[in-house]
């Protein structure tokens, strides 16, 4: 089943307010979930006969943020972070992207890691990708069984690819550049 | 597998302590800077944990200080082996985010050199799994050829491994005269070759014994975590993205005629003379991850051959790189292509600004290692680079 009105329909029938909202006139169609509902909707695509996305091909994360107080002013959005989940299968070939919202830090407090469920109990394959969207963007997945740093070695500060992220002077006694 | 009924443990009365090993980041076979950290008892492996992360070099936030145009070469460095099908997956996506269609002629070229490219990535796959199992002569077999193919890139684009030669929107310049012969020529000669191949690794009685067997990698697990490529269809499922994936990729691939290289009833695909199945191979083992990377270099080879013609009958340009300043439409797009160690995605989000907000590559390999773990547990300490030599890893992608 391809992600359209019908699908949004369906799983807004079974999972009420937890589908937060879809765009599907765009270039790959998404529906936004709730982090609450997120561990039951995927195990609902994953199993469900006729959707079947029995593969998770990415996690990704993005933070909305300007860094330059202008822009920030003239932007539509408030700071926020987004995971996108990419999903495929391997038995109907459909494909489907799923988003989820969350603050950019935990209850609005500095250096407090927004929680978002880990999904690595639907899909073994989140888990590595849960351990790099930890590393580089700072979410914490709650539920994972094993969430340590993936690229960054385990003592490196900060998240690399939060856009207000601060490269360390020294690492060890090594100067940057 | 059961360990004590393991014919190949042949004392087991000796006392032995659980024994933790560290292999690599600097172990030759563990094909770059891959660290697992063995738990051992004996000669038995109890449990492997795959450290990565050696090889970071931040291509995803220097993606989001650059134009498309100019992020090429980094996506070169990510699996360096197979350097033009990176830049096809990274041209793509933007050109899906643009909705800026290559004309025809563009289209084979980019199916003529990911082609190539994924033979000369199978034979380095080959040659290296000889080198992890203890054989050096199908290394230097594989190299020579790979040699012929890293030459015609020479001729194509001036380089010989990083090529930066398929850009957003075309290519960095059309093929030079003559090459469509020189190209040929390989071919002719590649052919008689894989035969040799094929007597020196994939029916040889030592190499069967090492990897016949081992490291099986049920379908089901396969797919839960993200394996792909040869991997996954090494493990008998049926997807090859050049048939199955979305239309931006699959319409490059329109007009061709070749078989999904899988086991479908017991039989792989029968339109050329391969070697048979020996009786000790399960699907999912090390030996049929390795068959399915030969058998698609004969099927790669076919698809050049159907593009040769296609490019030349094709009139018309290769089509015209996107300029720097080229304003990216607010928006994002997400595509995988079959690249040649599995499924290599970008993912592209824009704010209309002419440099990306956010670039991510989802790494093939990335999913492809994170399996190690699960398929070492119980396995011999000596089946250990096989396992990991089968899966085919790069690690510039998976580190990126």
């Amino acid at each position: 089943m391809v992600a359209d009105a019908t699908l949004v329909d369906r799983l807004r029938h079974r999972f009420g307010d937890h589908i937060v909202s879809a765009e599907l006139e765009t270039i790959d169609p998404w529906v936004e979930v709730a982090p609450e509902g997120l561990v039951d909707i995927c195990r609902y695509l994953r199993d469900e006969p006729g959707l079947q996305y029995d593969m998770l091909n990415c996690i990704s994360g993005v933070d909305y943020l300007h860094t330059d107080p202008k822009k920030a002013a003239q932007a539509a959005w408030q700071p926020h972070l987004v995971v996108v989940y990419h999903l495929s299968s391997t038995i109907t070939r459909q494909r489907l992207v799923l988003k989820v919202t969350t603050s950019r830090w935990r209850q609005d407090v500095a250096g407090e890691l927004p929680e978002v469920p880990s999904v690595s109990g639907v899909w073994r394959g989140a888990d590595w990708h849960e351990r790099e969207v930890y590393d580089l963007m700072g979410v914490r997945f709650t539920g994972h069984p094993d969430l340590r740093r993936i690229l960054c070695p385990e003592d490196w500060i900060g998240h690399p690819l939060r856009k207000d992220y601060q490269p360390p002077e020294y690492y060890h006694g090594i100067r940057d550049h | 597998m059961s360990i004590i009924n393991d014919p190949r443990v042949v004392e087991f009365n000796i006392r032995t302590d659980e024994m933790l090993i560290n292999m690599g980041p600097q172990h030759p076979s563990t094909h770059g800077v891959l660290r697992l950290v063995l738990r051992t008892d004996g000669e038995v492996v109890l449990g492997a944990a795959p450290h990565i992360g050696y090889l970071h070099r931040c291509a995803e936030k220097i993606g989001e200080n650059l134009a498309p145009r100019q992020w090429v070469p980094y996506t070169d460095r990510m699996d360096y082996l197979a350097s033009m099908n990176m830049n096809l997956g990274w041209a793509l996506v933007v050109e899906k985010l643009l909705q800026l269609e290559v004309p025809e002629k563009g289209r084979h070229l980019r199916v003529l050199v990911a082609e190539l490219n994924r033979i000369a990535s199978h034979l380095v796959a080959m040659g290296t799994y000889g080198l992890d199992l203890g054989s050096f002569t199908p290394f230097l077999y594989a190299f020579r050829e790979r040699e012929k193919i890293l030459d015609l890139f020479e001729q194509v684009c001036g380089a010989r491994l990083t090529y930066s030669y398929i850009v957003p929107g075309g290519v960095t310049g059309d093929l030079p005269q003559g090459w469509l012969q020189n190209c040929a020529q390989f071919l002719q000669e590649l052919e008689p070759v894989v035969d040799d191949y094929h007597a020196l690794l994939t029916s040889n009685a030592i190499f069967i014994k090492r990897t016949a067997g081992v490291g099986v990698l049920p379908g089901e697990m396969a797919v839960n975590y993200g394996c792909t490529g040869p991997v996954l269809r090494g493990s008998g499922i049926d997807q090859d993205l050049r048939r199955d994936g979305e239309p931006w990729y699959t319409s490059l691939y329109d007009g061709y005629q070749f078989a999904v290289i899988v086991q479908k009833e017991g039989h792989y695909p029968q339109d050329h003379d391969y070697p048979a199945v020996p009786a000790e191979a399960v699907l999912g083992d090390c030996w049929h991850r390795f068959y399915v990377r030969m058998l698609e270099v004969v099927q790669s080879m076919d698809i050049v051959r159907q593009a040769l013609d296609k490019y030349a009958a094709a009139a018309g340009d290769c089509g015209t790189p996107i300029k720097l300043n080229h304003k990216l439409p607010p928006g994002e797009a997400y595509l995988e292509t079959e690249a040649p160690k599995g499924q290599m995605g970008f993912y592209l989000v824009t704010d209309g600004s002419a440099i990306p907000w956010r670039v991510r590559a989802r790494s093939s390999c990335f999913a492809n290692v994170s399996v190690t773990s699960e398929l070492c547990r119980g396995c011999l300490l000596a089946d250990v680079p096989a396992i990991v030599g089968s899966l085919d890893i790069v690690l510039g992608e998976i580190d990126r």
